[in-house]
């Protein structure tokens, strides 16, 4: 017998009409997209606002305070000149851009994503699900997310966050489920036998503990949405990626290279900064 | 001495109930062949017992036999698939949570095998989290947990982090949080365990010091008998999630019920775990404030003995009075009994061990009091009665 003598089974229809049956919630996606954009314009406001010099010192000041244990000289100036060579290259508002999407979808992550996760480890019922649907939004091709979010939310930054949220949510996920899961068991107990309420034992013992293991998922889930801004520039959402973009469309290795160093320029800072926000206390 | 604890047929069965399960328990089937049979583990096993105020309820048996499972089931930490616990006369075996939050706070609170301390707080805030969790304000909850490292002789090191103390003070922290909520009930999972000898004779010294000022009701898991008999009042010997003999120390050392304890005890240096309180007897005494030397002679002759004990009327021990010297204050027709007390006579603490009063006293056996803090004289030892003791069961039926 062969497999395609058989009717391919219509999961392609499937899954269209799906997304068909789902656009007639109107409200309910103009609603996200409001809300999203409200955060989207409120830190592009903040950035444009602000003189690109006091912008630096200021990136610079919050490495300070992170890395106030070790301090790092190092990073610091990388920073200035990675910035001053972002500002010299024209790629200010772009870089700008591209931090915003990866602020507002961090954000969002984080406050989907912990909850979902300490919800995670309290229940097995959630872990049963929440696992393989985690497993395949990780999985799944980034770009497959591009169709559907643009069927839903349109065209421009909005569908590029929620492309982004999708991708980056899983590690954060389960990274707080880790963290949490790992506080030994004895510790709970304590908690326990003191009389802390859930939220007492959750707040005062587990998050504390889980910390360092959420903020690598926090950490990994903003580099996620970071390596989304190529894909995300192909639906509208402006930035250094749709500079790497359109130089693709040029064939202009030159301006591509340099935009892509921006990016990585972006992504150390970003990187350093919440790592270092992970080793503070002793 | 009323009952703090009473414990009707606690049991506790790891696995899904099923009739075979049941039908296997009411046969009285052993745990491993429960476990063959349905791939239930029976925890604990229709235990009942009774724990008295203030004494120090030791509870034995070899790994997997239950008594962490037991001991969790007293808080509630773990829930019993059946049985009752009733605290002071009530059943706390169907609080809501809200109850049982109230238990744990109030009531009992807990002392892990591996200290459990909170390793992001200092040792203050690991001390006061009983009285954090309850509201208390953060002054009044930090006086009170410095009162707390103080009795346990830690009150410089509460800014430091668990991970800068050794273990031994790591337990004393682990002490220190359990008592600032000043509960009523201690429960103490293997609490010296983890500490080496030296430390563990230490805090077992510890305990019993506090003991007996803060009159504490204490559940004490232990594998080691020698530290079962040093410190238990009483001790409860568990196999494979069964009770299998509940006494003092003097009387499982007597009276071992089977082989299962008999095993547990052989080899014991009974110098080492008996101590003054096991073997002392009661005196005879007289009141220095109210009786003369007739009386003491009285009391001689009454128990045929050539000296008694003289006290005061609060009972604390002021020395010895002997025969003769009464009968020549008699002939004098003086009746001041104090020109006779004899004050050089060896006095002990209740919990020295025979061992260390043979070391202590050159000429012993003479008869030695035994005084506890209050300078009260609670007992006497004599050469019969140690000899006794020592020879175990031997002398007994
Ligand atoms: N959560 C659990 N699930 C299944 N079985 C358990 C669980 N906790 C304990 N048991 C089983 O119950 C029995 C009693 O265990 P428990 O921990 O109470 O013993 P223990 O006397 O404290 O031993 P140890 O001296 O090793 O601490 C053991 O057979 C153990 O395997
Ligand atoms: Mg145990």
């Amino acid at each position: 017998m062969n497999i395609l003598s058989l009717q391919p089974i219509p999961v392609a229809k499937w899954i269209n009409a799906f997304v068909n049956w789902l656009t007639q919630f109107t409200g309910f996606f103009n609603a996200i997209t409001n809300f999203l954009g409200g955060i989207i314009n409120g830190f592009q406001w903040i950035f444009d606002a602000l003189p690109i010099w006091l912008f630096i010192i200021l990136i610079l000041l919050i490495t300070y305070l992170a890395l106030r244990k070790n301090k790092h000289w190092g990073l610091m100036t990388f920073e200035l000149i990675g910035l001053l060579f972002i500002w010299n290259q024209g790629y200010w508002r772009d870089m700008t851009q591209t931090l915003t999407l990866v602020l507002t979808s961090s954000l969002i992550i984080v406050i989907i994503g912990v909850p979902l996760g300490i919800w995670m480890a309290k229940s097995k019922v959630v872990t049963v699900i929440l696992k393989p649907l985690l497993d395949f939004m990780q999985t799944m091709p980034a770009f497959v997310y591009l169709i559907p979010a643009v069927a839903l939310f349109g065209i421009g930054m909005v569908p590029g966050v929620i492309a982004s949220i999708i991708f980056a949510l899983p590690p954060v996920v389960r990274m707080t489920n880790l963290g949490i899961k790992q506080v030994p068991s004895d510790l709970v107990e304590a908690a326990d036998a003191f009389g802390s309420t859930a939220w007492q034992k959750l707040i005062k013992v587990e998050l504390p503990l889980a910390k360092s293991t959420l903020m690598s998922g926090i950490n990994q889930g903003m580099m996620l949405t970071l390596s989304m801004v190529v894909i995300a520039s192909m639906i509208g959402a402006m930035g250094l990626g749709s500079e790497v973009y359109f130089a693709v469309g040029r064939n202009d290795a030159g301006s591509g290279f340099a935009a892509g160093l921006a990016i990585v320029i972006l992504a150390i800072i970003l990187d350093r900064i919440t790592q270092s926000l992970n080793q503070n206390r002793q | 001495m009323a009952d703090k604890i009473q414990v009707k047929n606690l049991t506790k069965i790891f696995g899904h109930p099923s009739h075979k399960l049941e039908d296997l328990i009411n046969q009285g089937a052993s745990k491993n062949d429960i476990l063959k049979q349905t791939g239930a583990t029976i925890g604990v096993r229709k235990a009942s017992f009774n724990v008295k105020n203030n004494e120090i309820f030791v509870i034995m048996g070899l790994s997997g036999s239950g008594k962490s499972t037991l001991i969790r089931m007293l808080n509630h930490l773990i829930a019993p698939t059946s049985g009752q616990v009733y605290l002071d006369g009530k059943n706390i075996t169907s609080l809501s949570k809200k109850e049982l939050r109230e238990l744990r706070r109030q009531k009992m609170s807990m002392v892990f095998q591996n200290f459990a301390l909170f390793p992001n707080r200092t040792i203050l805030e690991n001390t006061a989290y009983g009285l954090e969790i309850q509201g208390v304000a953060k002054n009044k909850r930090y006086q009170k947990a410095k009162k707390a490292l103080q009795l346990v002789g830690l009150n410089n090191y509460g800014n430091e982090f668990p991970n800068q103390l050794s273990g031994g003070m790591q337990q004393r922290v682990g002490l220190a949080r359990a008592l600032t909520n000043d509960p009523e009930i201690l429960l103490m999972d293997e609490a010296f365990s983890a500490l080496d000898p030296l430390n563990r004779k230490e805090m077992q010294d510890e305990l019993l010091d506090l003991q007996e000022s803060l009159q504490k009701t204490i559940v004490f898991i232990s594998h080691d008998l020698n530290e079962a008999l040093r410190i238990g009042d009483r001790i409860m010997i568990m196999k494979d999630g069964e009770v299998v003999q509940t006494g003092t120390p003097e009387e499982i050392l007597r009276n071992p019920k089977n082989d299962y304890v008999r095993s547990f005890i052989q080899g014991v240096d009974r110098t080492k775990v008996l101590h003054a309180k096991d073997v002392m007897v009661k005196p005879a005494i007289i009141n220095i404030e109210k009786d003369g030397p007739r009386i003491a002679l009285r009391r001689m002759r009454d128990n045929e003995i050539s000296s008694v004990y003289v006290i005061d009327s609060e009972h604390r021990f002021k020395g010895l009075v002997r025969a003769n010297d009464a009968d020549r204050l008699i002939q004098n027709n003086d009746n001041d009994i104090s020109k006779i007390i004899e004050k050089n006579v060896p006095i002990v603490k209740p919990n020295m061990a025979i061992k260390e009063i043979i070391a202590k006293i050159p000429k012993f056996p003479v008869p030695v009091a035994v005084v506890d803090k209050d300078q009260k004289l609670i007992g006497i030892i004599i050469n019969s009665s140690v000899l006794e003791a020592l020879s175990g069961n031997e002398g007994e039926k």
